[in-house]
């Protein structure tokens, strides 16, 4: 009963912390948005984004932001184009995000396999990501899952050197020290006793890696790279750039702006909740050791 | 039973710094001396002599450059990982920082349950009840059980890491600091808890302390170390 | 003549929890060329009273009764008033070395920095002027330290680094907080003689908990305990005859005098206990102490105590 509610509490206290920044609870609230936009793309979208009506209509009462060059709906595309990016985005952060620990952790605890694992690390930081991403999206068939691929062969190597910096630093804290005394297992202390503790800089790291891989997925997309068959908001702009006459007459208003937004919210909702979270976790901790 | 508890000989850590030319910090050099069973033995030197060093070089929380250590006759630097891990529940260490010696993370009551689960086949109920029992012992409240370590003040997490420290019965426990981030009236509580805890526990104790009138207090016998070496002992005033 | 009269201080932070009363009502006088110490336990408002002297707190916090500063109240200073008095009139050398000092700029070029903002010199001048002052602290080779950034520095030398920034625009008074904390007993030895030396004529707040230090150099000696003073005297008078049973426990603690420890805890500072806030931690206390906050009374000259037993 009793630890329930202070569980409870804590929650509290730690989001009345995080919305003391006022950015972060905006870039929240944009973060919802676009989530319930992907998750219940299918009911709230006005029509199937690959059904074909009269092209190029501008907007209307039927189709609030018009339809593209083949009759596609825009507003029910960029509904649907959330999906793709949101689950490009996630899913690379995630994974990335789970084999950088991994890693990081291993590398930090142990001298040995650090120094292998920083000599790969630094070989994959030292290939230039843009140029890279591009070459190997241009020999593969494009399909969300070498993106996905692409993505996070480029991403875990610096979430493994962000982790491991900090291991080195938690390693040496007494409470490790302490553990180790116990005659814990190294298993037991890296799980219990060091994960946690890096867990709320990681959080920090999934998020800018998220806004990392919106901003690859869009530009790999718009140069005509991504996957055809689902179309992200990259993808939207894309097929809108192709159209000859975009900006001689109006329709770059409804067709090319409004994916443009999309993205440049969703990455600035990101980096956002990324700066209030990391605000929120720095001086917590070291609030903790003081008091 | 062998009357010396702790023994170490000519031991040295040197530390390396400086990537072309090598330079050698002596951080403990040479140093050889022995702890009975029971005893308190002192170490007073100005910070940055190398007392932390030597405190973990005796529990092999670091490995040294050179030397022997013998604890309860059994050379600690023979043994392999699991050997050590065996036998490290029988000698435990107190920090100097409280709040850096407790995971900020984990609750008094698991901080403090954590030795007995690591170490103790006891059900999940005895465990409680035996953490209770040690959080009396140190003078804490069963209130506190729920409470992070940041939400307590610095005297009260020491008593926490003496709970911790006790709970499984060790021989010999190197105290290094324990006190010199506490305030004077809280060092008295914690320093008279302590030596309530020898008595009761038979402890064998290293104490470490840059205050040599907290060490007289506390020791059967004092050294005092500088730049790395013993050099004399200091008399324990009556 | 005095230089700084704190009346009827109270600093208040209002929390998720409640309001902390950090200061509740202190009056404190500081006469010109006088060290006053302020001694007492961790989290009893020390660091807090300083802060708000120098008016360095959060805006949330309510800050009430008045800071005489050379016959003018502080409190009622505009913002750009009191920037000329920090630094200038009065200096605070702050609690943590280790976290004051900025530790990506070298040393030389913080101390410049606060001489140039508050006198107009070209920067080569307040370079000069900054060496000229860590000599005065005793760095040794000045004019190479000067040049380097805070980590090359041990913890004695920050904290006389830090000195050299509180002195750098020759205040008429300092603040210093704990200066000496975390400092092993012969550097400790050093920095207070230097601190003695430096404020041969200037006037210091000396906030500390190391008893040992506030006798060895303060004048003064004010004693705190939960947010208010409870003994105030000639430092010769306090610790060679402390009246506040709370004075009595805190020497008895030392280790020279048997380490006998105060039982209990200091209260929090949300709710205090009522009446006397000692009392529940008091060999002495009496039925009246649960029920009536006692006031200051003036026991001899110069030597005022906060307890029952003296009125
Ligand atoms: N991990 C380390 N790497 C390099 N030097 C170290 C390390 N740990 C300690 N030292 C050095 O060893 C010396 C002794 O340190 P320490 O044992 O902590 O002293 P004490 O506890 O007496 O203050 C110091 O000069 C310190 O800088
Ligand atoms: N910003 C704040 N909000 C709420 N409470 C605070 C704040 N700053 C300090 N306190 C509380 O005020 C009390 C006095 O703190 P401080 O003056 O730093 O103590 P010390 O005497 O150790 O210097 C402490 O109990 C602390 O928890
Ligand atoms: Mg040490
Ligand atoms: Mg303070």
């Amino acid at each position: 009963m009793t630890e329930k509610t202070i569980e409870l509490t804590d929650l509290r206290r730690l989001w009345d912390t995080y919305s003391e920044k006022r950015i972060g609870v905006i870039g929240l609230v944009i973060m919802l948005v676009f989530i319930v936009m992907a998750v219940f793309a299918p009911y709230i979208a006005p029509h199937d984004p690959y059904e074909l009506y009269n092209p190029m209509e501008p907007p209307g009462p039927d189709h609030l932001l018009g339809t593209n060059d083949i009759g596609q709906d825009i507003l029910s595309e960029l509904i649907y184009g959330a999906r793709v990016s949101l689950f490009i985005a996630f899913f690379v952060s995630i994974v990335s995000g789970l084999i950088g620990t991994i890693l990081g952790l291993l590398s930090g605890y142990y001298e040995h396999v650090g120094f292998f694992i920083m000599r790969i690390v630094d070989a994959f930081l030292a290939i230039p990501r843009l140029p890279l991403i591009i070459l190997i999206a241009a020999f593969m068939r494009p399909s969300i899952w070498n993106l996905v691929i692409i993505f996070t062969i480029l991403g875990w190597p610096i979430t493994t050197r962000i982790i491991r910096s900090e291991v080195l630093s938690l390693r040496t804290r007494n409470y490790v020290e302490a553990a180790r005394m116990l005659g814990a297992p190294d298993s037991y202390i890296m799980i219990k006793h060091i994960l946690p503790n890096v867990f709320p800089l990681l959080v920090v790291r999934l998020v800018v890696e998220a806004s990392h891989v919106i901003l690859a997925e869009s530009s790999l997309s718009f140069l005509g790279l991504g996957d055809p068959t689902a179309k992200s908001w990259g993808m939207i702009l894309h097929y809108a750039f192709m159209y000859p006459t975009i900006y001689i007459s109006d329709v770059w208003k409804w067709w090319m702006l409004p994916p443009g937004l999309c993205i440049v919210l969703t990455i600035l909702s990101l980096m956002f909740i990324g700066y209030a979270l990391e605000e929120l976790v720095n001086p917590r901790l070291r609030g903790m050791t003081q008091v | 039973m062998i009357e010396v508890e702790v023994e170490v000989r000519d031991l040295k850590k040197y530390y390396t710094s400086g990537v072309l030319k090598k330079r050698y910090i002596k951080a403990v050099d040479g140093v050889s001396f022995s702890i009975k069973r029971g005893e308190t033995l002192g170490l007073v030197g100005e910070s940055g002599c190398g007392k932390s060093t030597l405190g973990k070089l005796l529990l092999r929380l670091i490995d040294p450059t050179s030397g022997e250590i013998f604890f309860d006759g059994i050379n600690l630097l023979r043994l392999n990982r699991k050997e050590l891990r065996k036998i490290r529940p029988r000698m435990q260490m107190i920090f100097q920082d409280p709040y850096a010696s407790l995971n900020p993370r984990m609750k008094i009551g698991e901080c403090i349950a954590e030795p007995l689960k690591l170490q103790t086949d006891l059900t999940k109920r005895e465990i409680r009840e035996r953490v209770m029992e040690l959080i009396e012992t140190v003078g804490l409240n069963t209130e506190h059980v729920n409470r992070y370590p940041f939400q307590l003040s610095g005297g009260q997490n020491q008593r926490v890491v003496l709970a911790r420290v006790i709970a499984l019965n060790p021989e010999f426990i190197v105290a290094d600091e324990p006190t010199s981030a506490l305030d004077v009236s809280v060092q008295a509580q914690i320093l008279n808890l302590m030596k309530e805890m020898k008595e009761k526990f038979t402890l064998t104790v290293l104490f470490i302390s840059h205050d040599l009138e907290v060490v007289r207090h506390m020791s059967d016998r004092i050294l005092v170390m500088k730049a790395g070496k013993i050099c004399g002992e200091e008399p324990v005033k009556s | 003549m005095t230089l700084l009269k704190l009346k009827r201080l109270r600093t208040c932070f209002p929390t998720r929890d409640g309001l902390v009363k950090a200061v509740n009502t202190v009056d404190l006088e500081i006469g010109a060329n006088e060290i006053l110490g302020l001694i007492g336990e961790t989290g009893c408002g020390k660091s807090i009273l300083g802060m708000s002297i120098m008016r360095l707190l959060q805006p949330s916090t309510r800050i009430e009764g008045e800071i005489i500063y050379k016959g003018q109240d502080l409190l009622k200073l505009s913002e750009a008033e009191m920037r000329k008095i920090r630094g200038k009139e009065i200096a605070m050398i702050l609690q943590n070395p280790a976290t004051a000092l900025n530790p990506v700029l070298t040393v030389g070029d913080q101390i410049a920095e606060a001489i140039w903002l508050h006198q107009t010199m070209t920067k080569r001048e307040a370079r000069e002027k900054a060496i000229e002052v860590l000599r005065s602290v005793k760095i040794p080779s000045p004019e190479k330290m000067a040049n380097e950034c805070p980590h090359k520095f041990s913890g004695g030398m920050k904290e006389r680094a830090m000195i050299a920034i509180g002195l750098a625009c020759n205040p008429a008074l300092i603040i210093a907080d704990e200066p000496t904390r975390g400092l092993d007993a012969s550097t400790k030895e050093q920095i207070i003689k230097l601190m003695k030396e430096v404020t041969e004529e200037k006037s210091m707040l000396f906030i500390t908990h190391d008893l040992d230090a506030a006798a060895e150099i303060c004048d003064t000696v004010a004693v705190m305990y939960a947010g208010e003073l409870v003994e105030c005297a000639k430092t010769g008078d306090l610790f060679g005859k402390p009246l506040h049973p709370y004075t009595m426990g805190l020497l008895d603690s030392l280790p020279c005098r048997g380490l006998k420890p105060i039982r209990g805890m200091s209260p929090s500072l949300i709710d205090y206990p009522s009446g006397c806030r000692f009392h529940p931690r008091c060999d002495y206390a009496s039925a009246i102490c649960e029920k009536k906050h006692p006031e200051m009374v003036k026991v001899e000259d110069r030597h005022y105590v906060r307890c029952f037993m003296y009125l």
